[in-house]
């Protein structure tokens, strides 16, 4: 009873791997995923040695590489042993995929201004979306925010999707210092945003949600928790989103997100 | 084999396999033994994050029976499983005898229930405000309960700790008391890393299923005996069946690779390693 929309398990190949800052790029053969990506959506992908919970990665561009057709690319923040593990697998290393997983990321039917942003390993969920957002005509603003540059991905590869690019940098290594969601007010304004997509830690999603939500803009935010199965099986990954009658659930992040409306998530419950 | 035992040898464990619908995505649910998380008369909404934590060759948990209650399973999961063609297994937990009875004699009742499995053994009991079963009579005294409201000849599994003490003596009695066969067994009492306590589940507690299921068939031989512990291969599968198991119950597994089950089940019935 699958269809094409659902997701698949499958034994994938790491074909290629490569240092960006303080992260891993993986480009992955998982066949059949790359023709089911959406953006938003992610990959749950084992890391052996008995580590049974797997690890959760947006998918970061999907490409054709030669003769394995259209692959994945993830990005990888070794901040863990899982992750670590596989920022340090050799090229042909099998891999356990499954995805792509969850809701993606909502596109608006008009040509409106939508401003994305991504901070740290997560602006990875955005560079497709903002592909995907220029197709459709939306002038698209890209925010990308992290600690420091080590940690920011590649603005020169955001430069090909948006109209405008803004960097953020915590320590002012690089662009605007601070934190982006001090800067979040002024940026939506300029960019006059209709729709605000984002992704990234907690607080910079509900400055996200709460700097929409003051200018009358709709907000996505792509929220990340630690995932155990990904597939929706385990119920580990409770967030607190109100329905459509208003009343406040313990959804799961991993299929009833990880997209949700900014507006809907109960953000002093979320633990 | 016990003649006793009519359902199929590879199981869906409580818990793990989510409403089936998720599951679905990966496994042919038509024909397969699906086990239900544990359902309560009320809804629950679990406990917070964090519910789960990963140790070696292990997960212990803490999701605070998060169920959405009888009535909206009986309205919307039940039936979507039995249109699956799943074979549905509803697992029931209560806070008294009267509860349990209330659960089983309404699923009695609801089309499609191919049987029951009593959880007399989630690993907080005192914390959710369940009825506790520590004595083997307590845990004898809920199946009893369930029996006389589900009287048919459909089965009443009940699921135990992985107690190797005392899991002959609550053997034993759940079987007395009525039991089709007993389920070997649930997560270990754990704590999560803060010290909430939670349940152990995976390879890691293997082995204590496997004393527990050998020590049980080797005394009670007329005893159906389904082992659950860290099944994840079928070499997992063949060792629990070759220790007198009828049947196993994939439950960790799932949430490493959510096609394990569909795996054991075609390797077995292949006959392959």
């Amino acid at each position: 009873m699958t269809e094409a929309r659902d997701p698949l398990h499958v034994d994938g190949e790491l074909l290629a791997t490569k240092k960006q800052g303080a992260y891993r790029l993986l480009t992955i053969a998982a066949p059949g995923i790359p023709q089911r990506f959406r953006a938003g959506t992610f990959v749950a992908v084992s890391t052996g040695e008995g580590r049974l919970a797997r690890r959760a990665l947006w998918i970061h561009r999907v490409k054709e590489t030669g003769a394995y057709g259209p692959t994945l690319d993830v990005v990888v923040d070794p901040t863990g042993p899982g992750t670590t593990w596989l920022a340090t697998r050799p090229v042909g290393t099998r891999l356990a995929v499954t995805g792509p997983l969850g809701r993606p990321f909502a596109l608006p039917r008009e040509p409106v201004s939508c401003v994305l942003v991504g901070e740290g390993h997560s602006a990875a969920a955005m560079f497709p979306l903002a592909e995907g957002l220029r197709e459709r005509s939306c002038p698209v603003t890209l925010v990308v925010a992290a600690a420091d540059e080590a940690h920011l991905l590649s603005a020169l590869e955001a430069r090909r999707s948006a109209r405008a690019v803004t960097v953020v940098t915590a320590d002012g290594s690089v662009g605007m210092r601070g934190q982006v969601a001090h800067h979040l007010p002024g940026i939506l304004e300029r960019a006059d945003a209709d729709v605000v997509y984002a992704a990234g830690p907690d607080a910079t999603l509900r400055a996200a949600a709460a700097a929409a939500e003051s200018r009358g803009a709709w907000s996505q935010v792509a929220l990340e928790r630690p995932l155990t199965c990904g597939t929706g099986l385990c119920q580990g990954c409770p967030v607190p989103v109100a329905g459509e009658d208003g009343i406040v659930r313990l959804v799961r992040d991993c299929i009833d997100g990880p997209v949700f409306r900014g507006d809907r998530v109960a953000w002093g419950a979320l633990a | 084999m016990s003649l006793a035992w009519r359902g199929g040898r590879v199981m869906v464990a409580s818990g793990c396999g989510g409403t089936g619908r998720e599951l679905a995505a990966y496994a042919d649910l038509a024909g397969l033994d699906f086990v239900t998380r544990s359902i309560t008369l009320d809804p629950r909404p679990g406990s917070p994050g964090p519910r789960i934590a990963e140790t070696p060759s292990g997960l212990v948990n803490a999701i605070g029976l998060q169920n959405p209650g009888l009535e909206h399973f009986l309205a919307t999961e039940l039936p979507w499983l039995v249109r699956a063609g799943a074979r549905v297994h509803v697992s029931i937990v209560g806070s008294t005898l009267g509860e349990h009875a209330d659960l089983a004699r309404r699923l009695s009742r609801a089309p499609g229930v191919s049987g029951l499995e009593v959880n007399l053994s989630a690993p907080d009991q005192a914390g959710e405000g369940l009825f506790e079963t520590r004595e083997p009579f307590h845990a004898a005294s809920v199946v009893a309960a369930v029996r006389r409201e589900f009287s048919d000849d459909r089965p009443v599994l009940a699921k135990l700790r992985l107690d190797p003490s005392r899991a002959v003596e609550t053997s034993r009695l759940v079987h007395e008391a009525g039991a089709t066969a007993v389920v070997l067994g649930n997560a270990l009492s754990a704590a999560m890393p803060d010290g909430r306590p939670g349940g152990l589940t995976g390879p890691a507690v293997a082995p204590v299923a496997l004393r527990c299921v050998r020590d049980v068939c080797a005394v009670l031989p007329d005893l159906p005996v389904v082992a659950a512990g860290g099944v994840a291969s079928p070499d997992d599968a063949r060792r629990f069946l070759a220790a007198g198991a009828v049947a196993v119950q994939v439950g960790t597994a799932l949430l490493h690779d959510p096609t394990t089950v569909a795996r054991i089940a075609e390797a077995l019935s292949r006959g392959e390693t």
